[in-house]
């Protein structure tokens, strides 16, 4: 027995050693040249410049008009999702929200296994329910919960390896962003601006899941930028991180986007800065410790959370190269930055301002507080706000969202902190067309807009990151919150609040294709190929929906 | 076996219903020493004399124990009920006089839940399970424990929670007859020849997604196929003559602690 036991091993050893080599594993080394690998989209940002830019080029401006559906996954969670899907070898993973994983063949929308993570009823996240996706490791996918945990399921079978408490969801934290895997470990940050947390970056283990280093967006005495806070009021000081983060390998630094300081509206109960509420802050990914940072908001009064997605982009600057961070806020300024250094290089404003007349020469604003009741551009939602960018190599330019005369009056009143309850600071009104008027583009709406132009209209724009001057905008009726994908063959897909899912021409802004597929796309699109195809799948509602060029599609090139 | 292991196994919860009986799987013996129906009518009759006055009609009549539904204080294995039978409890239960057969009826009734047409699970040691599970069974190499073990089979983290007594004795000792068809093997072959087999994860009119023996996730578009089959015989062995009762026992005590 025990010899054919041992007979048995060493024929399937030899049989295992004969076998085709299968790159079945997403490797750190992978990670780093996710952007050489195509057909695949093994990170939530598509590479770690967080460019979403694809090298694939099989649709093209002239075939385009020639995509069709392939498929479409329909969820049974309703809602509009947030998630970008990751691909690996025609694997895809999807989360459905709040904490479902779907494993899919990325060729016929089929499943493989669905891994459900239930969240307790009591948690409390301020803007819905969203997760926003997945990492992957070796064979482990990896997911931050609502309920503030962090989770490794097996990527081949669905099955939990292992569950860690990140924070205490009863006081508010929740995590719905797609965590980042650097070397061996996780990184996530937590959501929770809105009820008085503390904010913080963590990393953890892949392997056991516990807890290497957690760097806190709000210092705490002793630490540097503490001093920007009064008293006590940076123990509820929010600096929320609820976007994932980017990596530059060469100087082996993290950067990640820090929301609003708590009480949002209120800035009376927080008198300084408050470091490093509406900053971007430079870890080092092996210890958490800050490097550098850049605060967009000092003592911010309009919830200008800096959850925008760090793009990282390499450009000649004025004859010499230079490592750069792209920056579109919420606050509605755009930034260039000098990524080694948090040196700021431009700013300008892209919609709308009137909360500040301007930067000085560091990048700080010049703040021009409103009267009480006075409106203030650009509105709550910002003018732009998490919406996934894009920055194309081959156009330099950079690629995003807006919400374009859209304004907010803000009324402040004394926040109180009672643990896990919402922590803000006062309410606000959006600037109406009229007495009663329907006039606040939040997170959702009907099939109806009845909000109309009146209270501020969407566009994408192309914006030259040397310059902040804009190249183009391709404008909607109603606002977005979508996100855009671009792609070597000048490309650039986005969707909408009207649920259009569209093709523009990255170079020009001119609409090539656009199909309705009805629900609000608020979520990035992304592409990746299987047999030589290449789809692009996008979210739309509560349903991932995939296209690809028909078989009879002209196959054409571009150069 | 870690503490929280053991603790589990102290309230193992089997419910036993008709459902459990299927095709082929005669209610009553299963396996060779496993008990029989007529042990299971024997104990109604002994258990109503002279356990029901305190266990009452439905076995929950004393707090904390609930007999049909396999709910213990101390007892684990099918000995242990036995022993405590005879023993007694402190200044609670009295000691019982059983002969044999008496005492195999009882525990017969017991392991059945109450069902006079259910079967009636031997319960063993879920250490020396644990053991036979890892080493002489090899179920390891292809079932999953815990992150444990092979994943060309099911994995088997909570199936003491997912499956009654009677499936996971059935699932070991006839899978032929017990592997839920979803389970089942399958084998396809591309139309340039290439073989693929595992078991199915999903399945519609157009497409399958396998793991396949590699424990590789696979998609196939039916069509592309030169032939594609649904295999009858398990790819799992039965145990029923691998395994000795005791054996079988010690992997279902094994098994049914696993509550994931």
């Amino acid at each position: 027995m025990k010899f054919a036991v041992r007979r048995a091993a060493v024929v399937l050893l030899f049989a295992l050693l004969l076998l085709p080599r299968v790159s079945a594993q997403v490797t750190f080394d992978r990670l780093l040249h996710a952007a050489d690998e195509a057909k695949n989209w093994i990170t939530y940002n598509g590479n770690y410049s967080s460019n979403r830019f694809s090298q694939l080029r099989q649709i093209t401006p002239e075939n385009v008009k020639f995509l069709e559906q392939k498929w479409v996954f329909q969820g049974n969670v309703m809602g509009n999702w947030e998630a970008t899907p990751l691909v690996d070898n025609g694997i895809m993973y999807l989360t459905q929200r709040p904490n479902d994983i779907i494993a899919l063949d990325a060729k016929s929308g089929r499943a493989f296994w669905m891994y459900r993570y239930n969240t307790p009823a009591d948690q409390k996240a301020c803007c819905g329910s969203n997760n926003r996706g997945v990492a992957i490791l070796g064979n482990r996918v990896f997911m931050g919960t609502l309920d503030a945990h962090l989770v490794a399921v097996d990527a081949a079978t669905g099955r939990q390896l292992w569950d860690t408490t990140v924070a205490d969801y009863k006081l508010g934290y929740s995590i719905t962003h797609a965590p980042l895997v650097i070397k061996d470990k996780i990184l996530v940050g937590v959501g929770g601006g809105e009820l008085g947390i503390r904010g913080f970056v963590a990393a953890y283990d892949a392997a056991s899941g516990k807890e290497v280093w957690r760097f806190y967006t709000i210092p705490g005495p002793g630490e540097p930028g503490h001093e920007t806070w009064k008293d006590d009021d940076w123990k509820t000081g929010g600096g929320p991180v609820w976007i994932t983060g980017s990596y530059d390998p060469t100087l082996n630094l993290t950067y990640w986007g820090v929301g609003n300081p708590g009480p949002d509206w209120n800035p009376e109960q927080r008198h300084g800065d408050n470091l490093y509420s509406d900053s971007v802050i430079a870890l080092d990914p092996d210890t958490g410790k800050l490097r550098w940072h850049f605060q967009f908001t000092p003592n911010d009064s309009y919830d200008y959370d800096s959850v925008q997605i760090p793009v990282l982009a390499d450009m000649n600057w004025n004859g010499t190269p230079v490592k750069l961070i792209l920056w579109a806020n919420r606050n509605g300024f755009f930034y260039a930055l000098d990524r080694e250094t948090g040196r700021f290089l431009v700013g300008r404003p892209f919609v709308k301002v009137n909360w500040a007349s301007g930067l000085d020469e560091k990048g700080r604003p010049i703040q021009t507080p409103p009267k009480p009741g006075e409106v203030v551009y650009p509105g709550n939602q910002g003018g732009t706000n998490w919406y996934p960018p894009s920055f194309s190599p081959r156009t330099g330019l950079f690629y995003f969202s807006i919400w374009d005369n859209y304004g907010t009056a803000y009324r402040r009143e004394e926040a109180k902190y009672q643990p896990g309850r919402y922590f803000v600071g006062g309410t606000f009104t959006v600037a109406g067309p009229a007495p009663n008027a329907p006039g606040m583009p939040t997170l959702s709406r009907g099939p109806i807009n009845n909000w109309t132009e009146a209270v501020g209209t969407g566009a994408v724009v192309a914006v030259d990151p040397k310059t902040g001057e804009r190249k183009w905008t391709f404008e909607m009726t109603d606002v977005t919150d979508s996100g855009i994908l671009t792609t070597a063959s000048d490309l650039l897909f986005t969707g909408g609040r009207e649920g259009y899912f569209q093709a523009v021409d990255a170079r020009t802004g001119k609409l090539l294709w656009k199909s309705s597929l009805g629900g609000q796309i608020v979520a990035g699109p992304m592409t990746y190929e299987v047999d030589g195809k290449q789809y692009v799948a996008t979210i739309s509602g509560m349903n991932l929906v995939t296209f690809a060029l028909r078989d009879d599609a002209p196959r054409t090139r571009t150069q | 076996m870690s503490r929280s292991t053991r603790a589990l196994t102290l309230v193992f919860v089997g419910v036993l219903t008709a459902g459990v009986v299927r095709a082929g799987a005669q209610a009553g013996q299963v396996h060779e020493g496993q008990y029989a129906q007529s042990d299971i009518i024997k104990g109604q009759s002994t258990y109503r004399g002279q356990c029901a006055t305190c266990h009452g009609v439905f076995g929950n009549g004393v707090g904390g124990v609930d007999l049909r539904r396999g709910v213990f204080k101390t007892v684990r294995s099918d000995e242990d009920l036995k022993h405590i039978v005879s023993t007694g409890v402190g200044n609670g239960m009295p000691a019982f006089k059983f002969d044999p057969a008496e005492m195999n009826g009882i525990v017969a009734f017991i392991r059945a839940g109450f069902d006079l047409g259910g079967i009636a699970v031997k319960l063993g040691d879920p250490q020396r399970g644990r053991q036979l599970f890892a080493g002489k069974g090899s179920c390891a190499n292809c079932h999953r424990v815990n992150g444990e073990g092979g994943k060309g089979g099911p994995d088997l983290s909570d199936v003491g929670s997912a499956r009654t007594l009677g499936t996971i004795q059935g699932m070991i000792v006839d899978p032929a007859t017990y592997l839920l068809p979803i389970n089942r093997s399958v084998r396809a072959v591309t139309r340039d020849g290439k073989v693929i087999t595992g078991r199915r994860m999903n399945e519609d009119s157009y497409w399958v997604q396998l793991i396949d023996d590699n424990e590789k996730l696979v998609s196939l578009e039916k069509a592309q196929l030169k032939e594609y089959k649904v295999l009858t015989s398990p790819k799992m062995p039965a145990f029923k003559d691998k395994l000795n009762t005791e054996e079988v026992a010690d992997l279902v005590a094994y098994l049914a602690s696993l509550k994931g």
